[in-house]
């Protein structure tokens, strides 16, 4: 029995070795697994995705416990709703959407955890003046403040854009919003970071 | 209504609300083309795209700060995924999963001259096996779970892969002559098909002539008896 269960455990683990080795064994065939109730290619699309989707959620909820609350909440409905995966959009791109409405449902349930809507007026109360905050940081950490002081509106476009290289139609798609507001909505939190440089020191010159 | 007025005249070009996705190289070829082509244009424009770049890089900086979840996170997860109720696997067939599989499998190089048949190869093939399924009375997406004299599970099989250089033709007809019928496959990593090659349980030594008779012909590149489910 015991030679039966060693066997079968590395047998398990030499298949997942070969689902996490082969490109070929894309989201979409992951997906058609979980679908099957194949608990192993769960682990695997865990494993490629829920860093992304965690930080995704940080950025909006703002607490370490509660992302990793909504991280294992969104891969559970994916291992529900896998047999209704119609393919349309990229796997990464799903999740995110469910990820953003839980994160969503979260703080609609929890407000505190949004702990403020618009950061950007705290970074703006710096008791600092511009020349002092700018000797006291370099430009870079004081452009990453001031991407963290986005409201969460702008946060989430700014980072489905930059770091989760996101498409017009697909952030379109995760938002739920037309894709000329995409457009428009990432130009005013662009805006909105190029006043809060402002206001730190860093004139840009534009807009 | 004012505001709205006011808002449209401040937004600029198309071509500029569209730099943060030509930096993250989000853009389809022709929107890339078009934003190249005012770039190389426009100096003001190609100065703001280098904001756009810092942009870029610093929020990628700050993603990358934020670490990774705890192990909490999937172990709490896949608590909740052994308390859910027992699913009882089905056969289902996605054409368009099994050829990115398919097609993923071959090494790059062989995919150069191979893909384009055994893309088309495993389309036919992929008609060939829900014609299976559909004549054992399970269609569509839910194509029902296990029952008797399940074409996955009952009868012989052998293990084949496919030479690369093998058409769609070869294929069908290699199938046709065998009377075989794909029932897996690609095994990842290792690309092998599983081939159903009789309804019912072979011997030993009648599996044997049917894996040589199959190595004869030259579409396939490997053929090995298969263990029974």
């Amino acid at each position: 029995m015991n030679l039966n269960l060693n066997r079968l455990s590395r047998d398990y683990s030499i298949r997942a070795e070969q689902l996490s080795a082969n490109p070929a064994t894309s989201d979409e065939v992951l997906i058609g697994r979980i679908a099957n109730g194949d608990r192993l290619a769960m682990q695997v699309l865990f494993a490629r995705h829920h860093v992304r989707v965690f930080r995704f959620v940080l950025r909006l909820v703002r607490d370490e416990a509660a992302a990793e609350d909504l991280i294992s909440e969104v891969f559970l409905d994916v291992w529900r709703q896998a047999g209704k995966f119609e393919g349309r959009a990229q796997v990464s791109t799903w999740l995110l959407a469910i990820a953003r409405f839980k994160a969503l449902s979260a703080l609609r349930r929890r407000p505190e955890l949004e702990l403020d809507e618009e950061t950007a007026e705290a970074i703006e109360d710096t008791s600092d003046t511009p020349d002092v905050a700018l000797e006291k940081k370099d430009k870079s950490e004081i452009l990453r403040k001031c991407l963290s002081g986005l409201s969460a509106e702008h946060r989430e476009i700014v980072d489905l854009v930059y770091y989760h290289e996101k498409s017009v139609e697909e952030v379109a798609e995760i938002v739920g919003i037309p894709e000329a507001t995409v457009k428009t909505r990432m130009f005013y939190a662009r805006k909105k970071l190029a006043e809060l440089l402002k206001a730190q020191g860093i004139e840009r010159g534009w807009p | 209504m004012n505001a709205k007025i006011k808002e449209a005249q401040e937004l600029p070009e198309d071509v500029e609300l569209l730099l943060p996705w030509h930096a993250a190289g989000t853009l389809n070829r022709r929107d890339a083309a078009r934003v190249e082509q005012a770039l190389a244009n426009d100096n003001e424009l190609a100065t703001r795209y280098e904001m756009v770049r810092e942009e870029l890089g610093e929020a990628i900086r700050l993603n990358e700060s934020l670490g990774a979840p705890s192990a909490r996170a999937m172990e709490s997860l896949f608590a909740k995924i052994d308390a859910e109720p027992a699913r009882k696997p089905k056969v289902t067939f996605s054409v368009m999963a099994w050829v990115t599989e398919f097609v993923g499998s071959f090494q790059p190089r062989t995919l150069a001259y191979g893909a384009t048949a055994a893309a088309l190869a495993i389309v036919l093939q992929a008609g060939i096996l829900a014609g299976v399924f559909v004549k054992e009375g399970a269609v569509g997406p839910q194509l029902a779970s296990y029952h008797q004299n399940d074409p996955t599970v009952d009868g012989a099989f052998v293990l084949v892969r496919f030479k690369p250089e093998a058409t769609v033709s070869d294929i069908t007809k290699f199938l046709d002559e065998n009377k075989a019928t794909v029932v897996d496959g690609p095994a990842a990593g290792s690309g092998l098909f599983r081939l159903r090659v009789a309804e019912k349980p072979l011997s030993q030594g009648e599996l044997g002539s049917v894996v040589k008779n199959m190595a004869r012909n030259p579409v396939v590149g490997l053929t090995v008896p298969a263990a029974q489910p």
